[in-house]
C-alpha cells in the first residue's frame, strides 16, 4: 500500500489534517489516564498524611 | 385549583411591588435587539433577514435573566421550604410560579416583540407569525428554564451557571420559532414549524414542571 | 460483611457499595487497558494499512476513524451516563451517582475530538475549519450539556444535593439529545448547509467499516479502563472518612 515510509508519513499531501488528528487524539488518550493517576496520588498522599497524623495524635497522648 | 390562582395572585402581587424587577427585563430586550444593527449596519435588507434570529436569540436571553428570580427570593426566606410542607402538591404550586413567572417576563415580550419587529422591516404577515410563535415558545422557555433555577438554587455563580444548562435545551424552541418567523417572511409554509413548537409545549408542561419540582425538593432538603 | 469465596451465586447488589467496588474496579481495569490496546493496535492497522485510498476524498478520508468513532463514544457515554445518574436518583446508591460523575470528564473528552476531527477533516475537504453541519453542530451542542454537567455538580457544595441535581440535569439532557439532534438537522437541511458525510463516496469498503467498528470497540475499552480508574479517585475522595479506606493497603 505505501511504497516508503516517507509516503506514509505524507498521507498523499493530507499530513497535517491528518496526524493533527491522529496525534491529538492520542495525546489526549494519554494524557487522560495521567492526569487521573495524579489525581490518584493526591487524594492517597492526602490520605497517607492524615493517618500519619492521627497516629501522632494517639501516640502523643501516652 | 385555588392554590394554584393564590401562588399566581402572589407572585404577581410581588412583582407589582419591584416593577423595576421585570421592567428591566423588557429594557434590556429592546436594548440586546437594537446592538444588531448597530454593530451590522441598517441594511433594511440585511435587518428582514437577521430579525427572526436576532428578536428570538434577544427572547432566550431576556427570558434567562427572569429565570433567577424564579425561586430565588422564595428560597432565600423559607417560603419554598413551607410550599413544599403544605397540603396542596408541590408542583401544583411550581406549576403556579412557572405561570406567573411567564405572565411577568414571557408575555411582555411576545408584546414588545411587534415593535422590534417594525424596527427591522418586517411585514404584517411576518409581524403576526412573530407574535404567534412567541406566544407559543415563551412558556416553553419558562417552563425549561425553570428546571434550571431549580437545579442552581442557592448555587455560587448560579446565575452564569443557568444560562450555561438552560440555553443548550432551549436551542429546538430557537430553530423553530426563528424558523417559523423566517419562513412567513419568505413566503414558504410555516404549519411544520407549529406543529412542532405545538408538541414541544406539550412536552414540556408534561415533563417540566415534574422535574423541576424534584429539582426543588432536592434543593431544599 | 459479605462472604466470597463459597456462593456459587454472584450477589450483584453487593458491589453497589463503594467499599466492595473499589478493588474489583481494580483488578477490572488492567483488562480493560489490555483490550485497548489490542483493539487499537487492530484498528489502526487497518485504518493505514489495510483501507484503500477513497476514490474522492485521497488519503485525507482516513480521519474517520478516529472522528467516527469519538463522535460514537460522545454519545454512548453520555446515555451510560445518564442511565447511572438516573438509577443513582432511584435507588438512592452513592455508588451509581459517582460513576456518572467518573464518566462525564471522557465523554465531553470524546465530544471535543469529534469536533478537532471533524474540523481537520473538514477543512481539506469542504474548505472550512467549521460548517455548521447537523452533525457537527449537534456535537458541538452535546460538549455544551457534558460541560454544564460538569460544571453543575462543581459548584454544588454538598455531593448528594449534587448527584441529584446532576441526575436531573443529566436526565432532561438525555431526553433533549434527540430532540435537539432532529432540529438541528431540519435547521441544517433548511439553510442548505455543507453535509460533513461519509456516506458520498459509494458502497464504503468492507475495510472501512471494519477499521471504524475496532477503533470505536478500543475507544470503548478505553472510556471503560477510564472510568473506572476516576471512580475509584472519586471513592477516595469522596469515602475519606471511612474505616475501610482508612485501612487500605495504598493509605498505610
Amino acid at each position: 500500500m505505501w511504497n516508503s515510509p516517507a509516503e506514509f508519513f505524507e498521507m498523499g499531501g493530507y499530513a497535517l489534517y491528518v496526524w493533527c488528528s491522529f496525534g491529538v487524539c492520542a495525546l489526549l488518550l494519554i494524557l487522560e489516564p495521567l492526569a487521573i493517576n495524579n489525581r490518584r496520588k493526591a487524594i492517597v498522599n492526602r490520605l497517607k498524611r492524615e493517618i500519619r497524623a492521627e497516629k501522632f495524635d494517639k501516640e502523643g497522648m501516652k | 385549583m385555588n392554590a394554584l390562582i393564590a401562588v399566581i395572585r402572589r407572585d404577581l402581587l410581588l412583582v407589582m411591588r419591584r416593577k423595576s424587577e421585570v421592567l428591566t427585563i423588557l429594557f434590556f430586550f429592546m436594548i440586546v435587539t437594537s446592538l444588531f444593527p448597530l454593530g451590522i449596519g441598517a441594511d433594511t435588507a440585511l435587518l428582514r433577514k437577521i430579525a427572526p434570529g436576532v428578536i428570538w436569540v434577544a427572547a432566550l436571553l431576556s427570558t434567562m435573566l427572569g429565570l433567577q428570580r424564579l425561586f430565588a427570593s422564595d428560597f432565600a426566606d423559607g417560603t419554598l421550604e413551607q410550599m413544599a410542607l403544605s397540603p396542596t402538591p408541590l408542583g401544583l404550586l411550581v406549576g403556579g410560579k412557572i405561570t406567573a413567572h411567564w405572565l411577568v417576563c414571557g408575555l411582555p415580550l411576545v408584546l414588545l416583540a411587534p415593535v422590534i419587529g417594525i424596527q427591522f422591516d418586517l411585514d404584517t404577515s411576518t409581524l403576526g407569525v412573530l407574535i404567534l410563535a412567541l406566544l407559543i415558545g415563551t412558556p416553553i422557555l419558562s417552563l425549561i428554564g425553570a428546571i434550571g433555577a431549580a437545579l442552581t438554587l442557592g448555587v455560587r455563580g448560579g446565575g452564569v451557571l443557568l444560562s450555561l444548562l438552560v440555553l443548550p435545551l432551549y436551542i429546538p424552541v430557537l430553530i423553530f420559532g426563528a424558523g417559523a418567523v423566517y419562513a412567513q417572511s419568505v413566503g414558504l409554509d410555516t404549519t411544520g414549524h407549529f406543529s412542532v413548537l405545538g408538541a414541544l409545549l406539550a412536552l414540556s408542561l408534561f415533563f417540566a414542571p415534574w422535574a423541576t419540582t424534584a429539582a426543588v425538593r432536592i434543593a431544599i432538603e | 460483611m459479605s462472604t466470597t469465596s463459597s456462593n456459587r451465586v454472584i450477589h450483584w447488589f453487593k458491589f453497589s457499595s463503594p467499599a466492595t467496588f473499589y478493588p474489583l474496579a481494580g483488578k477490572l481495569i488492567p483488562f480493560f487497558w489490555v483490550l485497548t490496546v489490542l483493539f487499537g493496535i487492530a484498528g489502526l492497522w487497518i485504518s493505514f494499512f489495510v483501507a484503500p485510498v477513497d476514490a474522492v476524498q485521497g488519503q485525507g478520508y482516513r480521519i474517520i476513524f478516529v472522528h467516527v468513532p469519538a463522535s460514537w463514544m460522545s454519545m454512548f457515554i453520555y446515555i451510560v451516563m445518564a442511565v447511572w445518574a438516573g438509577l443513582g436518583l432511584v435507588f438512592n446508591t452513592r455508588l451509581s451517582a459517582m460513576m456518572a460523575q467518573a464518566l462525564a470528564p471522557t465523554g465531553a473528552l470524546m465530544a471535543f475530538l469529534s469536533l478537532w476531527t471533524g474540523a481537520f477533516w473538514g477543512k481539506p475537504m469542504w474548505g472550512a475549519w467549521w460548517v455548521w453541519d447537523a452533525r457537527l453542530t449537534s456535537e458541538l451542542i452535546l460538549l455544551f450539556l457534558y460541560l454544564g454537567f460538569m460544571a453543575l455538580q462543581a459548584s454544588i457544595d454538598d455531593p448528594r444535593r449534587a448527584d441529584k441535581a446532576g441526575a436531573i440535569l443529566a436526565l432532561v439532557g438525555v431526553v433533549n439529545v434527540p430532540i435537539i439532534y432532529f432540529s438541528v438537522k431540519w435547521w441544517n437541511t433548511l439553510h442548505q448547509g455543507a453535509s460533513v458525510s461519509i456516506n458520498k463516496s459509494p458502497a464504503m469498503a468492507h475495510t472501512m467499516l471494519w477499521g471504524m467498528l475496532l477503533m470505536a470497540l478500543c475507544f470503548w475499552m478505553y472510556s471503560i479502563a477510564i472510568a473506572l480508574m476516576r471512580v475509584r479517585t472519586i471513592i477516595l475522595e469522596r469515602e475519606s472518612h471511612s474505616d475501610w479506606v482508612r485501612t487500605l493497603e495504598e493509605v498505610k
